[in-house]
């Protein structure tokens, strides 16, 4: 398959071929159990130790026992979510936003239909919350367990989190947050800001699909998931994915190493290519807080086109994007982060999102910019709307 | 990642006749922007009273664009009162196939060609009235379209009327609604399909006949049989001869030889008794 420009990096990475070599004799010489009392299996428990640190490092948690290795991002979405409404007991009153990720969103509506109450706080126009909304919904007089993303997937906006916690703290709830794209791009520190739980997932920072990590504050309680094992200190059972989380680890280590010279590459990028495109493409519309972003993140939307056409039309000539359009996505509705923006519904159908990694490069950028402008006329010269 | 045929990849990519009719004889418009998909067919008539050109103007998916451009070239040629005949099903299997929850932008085509074919017959657009009861409200379909769809296509479920007309797709509040529409259907077309009513006179020679056909020949392996005595409403008396007479276990037969045989060709009420 030819894919010259990939830049559909908040999708999935490519692993870094540092992590590869990491992994790789994981499966071929140090094949061992961690938990085994040999020393064959003993170095490798040493190695999934290492890892953890290395993970902790990346967040800033204070302690590597607080980080807990699951499967993905989606793994640890629902682990927090779920167990910390079960360890809780009674019944609390959960909080969420309408932009979250789907692996947050599908078992805050799980437990809504068994009887919690849900609120679900709406965002503005660029995809803001408003801090006194925030308060005044989570102060409820039930305890609370609140569960709020870091930074968006599909348009790259970042919430207060601090600010967020704090409150969520203040009312004596559980405040986890999906860390999943911010984790790797631009700095975190747990230990500083009141979050119970963090989720991170290990192929958007350039280690494989199939790995992710929850960080649990120490003293919070969240119920496993899966029982029936000491492993992850009895809080997820089941043989460790050692391979997966060494390549997890080495890739946190570089996402440390690199965060900074990474980042400033990939906005200087990214602001080339949205510039380019708005001056090239007539009826473009940049979605989200443009001061308040990713640094890899550009959400794009198209008027009177239609998202799914433009994709199709961009992997012709080799190139990697996403869209929020309904017709992509196999659901009939468009994205639900979109609507929660109140885009109009002439630029609801025709978002692409274009997301970067340390691994693009400027001609990446100049072959999306030449290509990109004659798909668009194209396609409007096909649309029955364009001249109005 | 859609699989489209090669046939929909083409139209997609080299669409066929794009644009708007200068004059048009008959100028349709359906979908919209909020939709996510829209279609606006033109066309004009020749002469010879036949379609001579046909154009569209897309804003949709890939297989909404294909749909559009392989409608074109399907009116082409065709009188109105052929082309009024063109189904969305007609229109999948020209492009080879579509995806299942890609089926609405076929009956989108349809839909701007009845618009079109409206202008055409009265000068007026289509103004598409709300007809019924607005159901789904994320994408405006009422009752009565849902009906319609269901009935034409011979959907029954709700995930069916989602893929070919959007109706539940949105919020999904709806389906158990849809739902109910599905089962009101379904159970009309049976009622229909069941067996038509018979006369008096109709009814006893059929009787006669599913006993020569069905009944006779498993009686005579055994070397007996019956003879029709008389049909009385739904009651039918039957005469046991031959080895039947002296059997012990005619009744059996009766019941579950002649009168389960007689209820499948006739009706669910037939009763027999031997006399």
């Amino acid at each position: 398959m030819k894919s010259s420009v990939y830049v559909d990096n908040n999708a999935t990475t490519a692993v870094a071929p540092e992590v590869t070599e990491a992994i790789l004799p994981y499966f071929t010489e140090h094949w061992g159990n961690p938990s085994s009392m040999h020393n064959f299996g003993g170095s490798v428990k040493r190695a999934v130790d290492a890892a953890r640190e290395k993970v902790a490092a990346l967040i800033g948690a204070e302690h590597p026992n607080e980080i807990i290795f699951t499967s993905c991002g989606s793994e640890s979405d629902n682990m927090a979510i779920r167990g910390a409404v079960d360890a809780m007991g009674g019944h609390p009153h959960l909080i969420t936003t309408r932009v979250e990720h789907a692996a947050v969103l599908g078992p805050c509506h799980y437990l809504e239909d068994k009887g919690y109450r849900l609120t679900t706080l709406e965002v503005d126009e660029k995809g803001n919350l408003d801090l006194d909304v925030v308060r005044e919904k989570s102060i409820s007089g039930k305890k609370t367990v609140a569960s709020i993303m870091w930074a968006n997937n599909e348009t790259g906006v970042i919430f207060p989190i601090p600010e967020i916690g704090s409150i969520v703290k203040e009312g004596g709830g559980i405040f986890h947050t999906d860390a999943v794209q911010i984790a790797g791009k631009l700095p975190i520190a747990v230990k500083d800001i009141p979050i119970d739980a963090l989720s991170i997932s290990g192929h958007k920072l350039h280690a494989p699909k199939g790995i992710g990590a929850l960080y649990v504050r120490r003293g919070t309680k969240i119920t496993p998931h899966i029982m029936g094992g000491h492993q992850e200190r009895g809080r997820r059972a089941g043989t460790e994915n050692v391979p997966y989380i060494v390549g997890l680890g080495k890739a946190c280590e570089l996402a440390m190493e690199r965060m900074e010279k990474d980042a400033d590459h990939e906005r200087k990028l990214r602001d080339r290519l949205e510039a380019g495109i708005m001056a090239s493409c007539k009826g473009a519309r940049i979605n989200g807080d443009r001061n308040n972003r990713l640094p890899n993140t550009t959400n794009i939307s198209f008027e009177y086109v239609e998202g799914e056409a433009i994709l199709l039309m961009l992997d012709d000539v080799g190139i990697c994007a996403s869209t929020g359009s309904a017709c992509a996505s196999g659901s009939l509705e468009p994205s639900h982060v979109l609507r929660a923006m109140d885009v109009p519904r002439s630029c609801l159908h025709g978002s692409i999102r274009f997301s970067l990694s340390r691994y693009n490069t400027d001609e990446d950028v100049d072959e999306v910019l030449e290509k990109l402008p004659v798909i668009i006329k194209r396609l409007r010269e096909l649309s029955p709307f364009a001249n109005d | 990642m859609w699989e489209y045929t090669d046939k929909v990849n083409d139209h997609f990519r080299n669409p066929r006749n794009v644009g708007a009719v200068e004059n048009p004889d008959g100028d349709g418009l359906a979908g919209s922007l909020a939709c996510g998909d829209a279609l606006r067919l033109t066309f004009k008539l020749g002469d010879d009273k036949k379609i001579c050109e046909a154009k569209f103007q897309t804003f949709g998916c890939a297989s909404a664009i294909a749909s559009s451009s392989a409608l074109t070239e399907m009116l082409i040629g065709k009188t109105v009162e052929e082309a009024e005949e063109i189904t969305n099903k007609e229109i999948i299997e020209y492009l080879g196939d579509l995806p299942k929850q890609k089926v609405h932008c076929s009956v989108m085509g349809r839909e701007a060609l009845e618009a079109a074919i409206y202008n055409y017959r009265t000068g007026k657009t289509l103004d598409k009235k709300i007809d019924g009861e607005v159901i789904c409200h994320c994408f405006g379909a009422t009752d009565k379209e849902i009906e319609k769809i269901t009935r034409e296509q011979n959907l029954t479920s709700a995930e069916e009327v989602t893929d070919a007309c959007k109706a539940g797709g949105g919020c999904g509040q709806c389906i158990p609604e849809i739902e109910e529409i599905i089962n009101r259907v379904i159970g009309e077309e049976q009622a229909k399909e069941e067996k038509p009513k018979l006369t008096q006179l109709q009814k006893i020679k059929l009787i006669e006949e599913t006993i020569d056909r069905q009944v006779r020949p498993i009686l005579r392996r055994d070397g007996g049989d019956l003879e029709l005595h008389d049909v009385d409403g739904n009651q039918v008396y039957v005469k046991f001869v031959g080895a039947c007479v002296s059997c012990p276990v005619s009744s059996v037969t009766l019941k579950d030889v002649v009168e389960t045989q007689l209820r499948e060709a006739i009706s669910d009420d037939i009763v027999v008794e031997a006399i």
